[in-house]
């Protein structure tokens, strides 16, 4: 018997209003693993995204943290059991310091000593944001707050994290550092699912990765079979 | 002291002491805007609740008034029994009205939470207006006729050069002021507060940091009406008349203090309300004291033609 995925998501449906954006999204992230979810704008990353983290209701489907049926849990209650999410925007708290902005992402957490570890850590990943502790998050640039917003998820200690499109608007040097922080991430065995409109930084890094369109699954495999697919190659990476 | 100084400083001691009333019940509606973006139209009628709550215990701890030999120490603790009972019920009640009339809306359009809102005012203020039941212990509903509101400390007036200010001036602005200070604590320097500004910001990635944003707006009606009870013992002692209808007044100065100072922002909820109540003192006293409810409405109009967002209201910044 195989150990279950640490994610497993079944026939996933939502809707907004009259429009269905998931028509029955099914995927898996193995413990440890990084999986890339790719399609264009509009197919429904981010939704699906925000429907596996409960920040939108489902309208069908299942989802499974580590085979516990976790369906019915609000958003909190998945953070306790080890999922993160960078929401697509980012979420910062632009109204709340960096130092509050990184509590935060430590709610749950009562483990001082490790809190303090991870804060270091987090310094030492991300020097920008330790001498930016004690400003109001909303005076950061768009690339700091994507790193605090990396930073903050992490701050949880997840199995699993979520992350909608790190590497948007970015200077071409940020993201390869957010790649690179996402790279020593998933070596520590924290499981990405990635959404990402770079097509090929994400495929690069992912052991699998899905193709959406329009709210389905069209195409699935690893990351190396996908760059080399004609039609990823030609819909996705622009060739 | 001249007189005109004299007279000065009694408007400023008068008006101080309405305006930490304001602001203690405008911080109610600036926090439960700040999580639910809702103008809680019942908060008003939270705050009459509160003082019926007073009464009511009051007379539970002493029937029939003072009791025989009650010293300065007795008096005092009835006084925190009851403000402190007081702040429980309404403390209940907040958590309550939040539960079972708002939160089975949320997500709904914001018109639909907003004449909830006014609906259950008009249940607060006619049920209360509503004869005694008779299977109550206590005379419950209390019926439309005013009530007066008993002496829970025995008056004590002194003249300080000629300002005359009393025990309930200092003791009122003394707890309102304390209750503003620990509430500023509350909200800037612990987790709940850290928490309660982030539902503020974003419910639903409030909710990704793991934070239970259901349980934390229930804590914030919990607050919001238990310092609106606060208000109302505070108010009712040295304005002794209270009736079902009692909180509609002040809850429209305070919604409108609130507005002043920028409505979700907690310091601005405290000088709006102590801004209000100054102008409304200062104006009748040295124009004409038949404006003074007029204040607070042309306040409000000023407010919302050239600074919508209120003096401390968030200039919101986002980068992409
Ligand atoms: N809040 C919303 N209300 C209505 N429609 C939405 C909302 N969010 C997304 N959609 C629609 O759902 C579809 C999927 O959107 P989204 O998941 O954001 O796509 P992606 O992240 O892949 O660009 C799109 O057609 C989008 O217009
Ligand atoms: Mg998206």
């Amino acid at each position: 018997m195989t150990a279950a995925p640490l994610l497993e998501v079944r026939d996933l449906r939502v809707r907004y209003g009259a429009i269905e954006a998931l028509r029955g999204v099914s995927l898996e992230v193995p413990a440890g693993q990084v999986v890339a979810l790719i399609g264009a704008n509009g197919a429904g990353k981010s939704t699906t995204l925000r429907a596996v983290s409960r920040m939108i209701p489902l309208a069908a489907g299942a989802v499974a943290l580590a085979g516990e049926d976790v369906t019915r849990l609000a958003s909190h209650q998945l953070v306790a059991r080890g999922m993160a999410h960078a929401p697509e925007g980012r979420g910062i708290f632009l109204n709340l310091t960096v130092r509050e902005n990184l509590e935060l992402g430590a709610y749950l957490r009562t483990d001082r000593d490790g809190i303090a570890a991870d804060a270091a850590e987090s310094d030492a990943l991300f020097p920008i944001l330790a001498e930016r502790r004690d400003q109001v998050a909303g005076t950061l640039s768009g690339g700091e707050q994507q790193m605090l917003a990396v930073a903050r998820a992490l701050m949880s200690r997840p199995r699993l994290l979520l992350l909608d499109e790190p590497s948007l608007g970015l200077a071409p040097q940020v993201v390869e550092k957010i790649f690179s922080v996402l790279r020593q991430v998933n070596e520590r065995g924290v499981a990405l699912l990635l959404v990402e409109q770079n097509a090929h930084k994400a495929l690069q890094l992912a052991h699998r990765a899905y193709v959406l369109e329009t709210g389905q699954i069209v195409m699935s495999g690893t990351g190396r079979e996908l760059l080399q697919s004609p039609e990823v190659r030609k819909a996705y990476l622009g060739e | 002291m001249s007189d005109a100084l004299v007279e000065l400083l009694q408007h400023l001691v008068n008006g101080l002491s309405v305006g930490t009333i304001y602001a203690l019940i405008a911080l109610g509606y600036t926090m439960v805007y700040g999580v639910l973006k809702l103008i809680n139209f019942a908060h008003g009628d939270v705050y009459m609740v509160g003082a019926y709550a007073g009464f009511y215990l009051a007379d539970l701890l002493t029937p029939g008034g003072r009791a025989a030999g009650d010293g300065a120490a007795g008096a005092m603790l009835r006084a925190l029994v009851v403000t402190a009972g007081a702040m429980a019920i309404c403390g209940l009640l907040g958590y309550l009205i939040e539960r079972l009339a708002y939160r089975p809306l949320r997500g709904q359009a914001r018109i639909t939470s907003l004449i909830t809102a006014i609906g259950v005012s008009f249940l607060l203020e006619y049920g209360f207006q509503l004869q005694p039941w008779g299977f109550m212990p206590i005379p419950f509903p209390p019926g439309p006729s005013p009530r007066f509101f008993p002496e829970l400390v025995r008056r004590a007036d002194w003249s300080l050069g000629g300002v005359s200010i009393s025990n309930y001036d200092v003791i009122g602005l003394a707890v309102a002021l304390a209750l503003m200070l620990g509430l500023q604590f509350v909200v800037f320097r612990t987790r709940f507060g850290t928490a309660m500004r982030a539902v503020s910001f974003d419910p639903q990635v409030a909710g990704l940091m793991g934070i239970p944003v259901n349980r934390i707006i229930s804590w914030t009606f919990v607050l919001g009406s238990a310092l609106a009870a606060a208000a109302a013992i505070l108010n009712a002692v040295p304005r002794p008349q209270i009736n079902p209808l009692f909180g509609l007044m002040p809850g429209l100065k305070a919604f409108v203090a609130a507005v002043l100072g920028g409505i979700g922002s907690v310091p601005g909820a405290m000088v709006g309300g102590l801004v209000l109540g100054l102008a409304e003192e200062f104006v009748a006293a040295y124009t004409l004291s038949s404006l003074k409810d007029a204040i607070a409405f042309t306040v409000l109009i000023l407010v919302l033609l050239f600074r919508p967002e209120g003096l401390f209201g968030r200039v919101t910044v986002e980068k992409v």
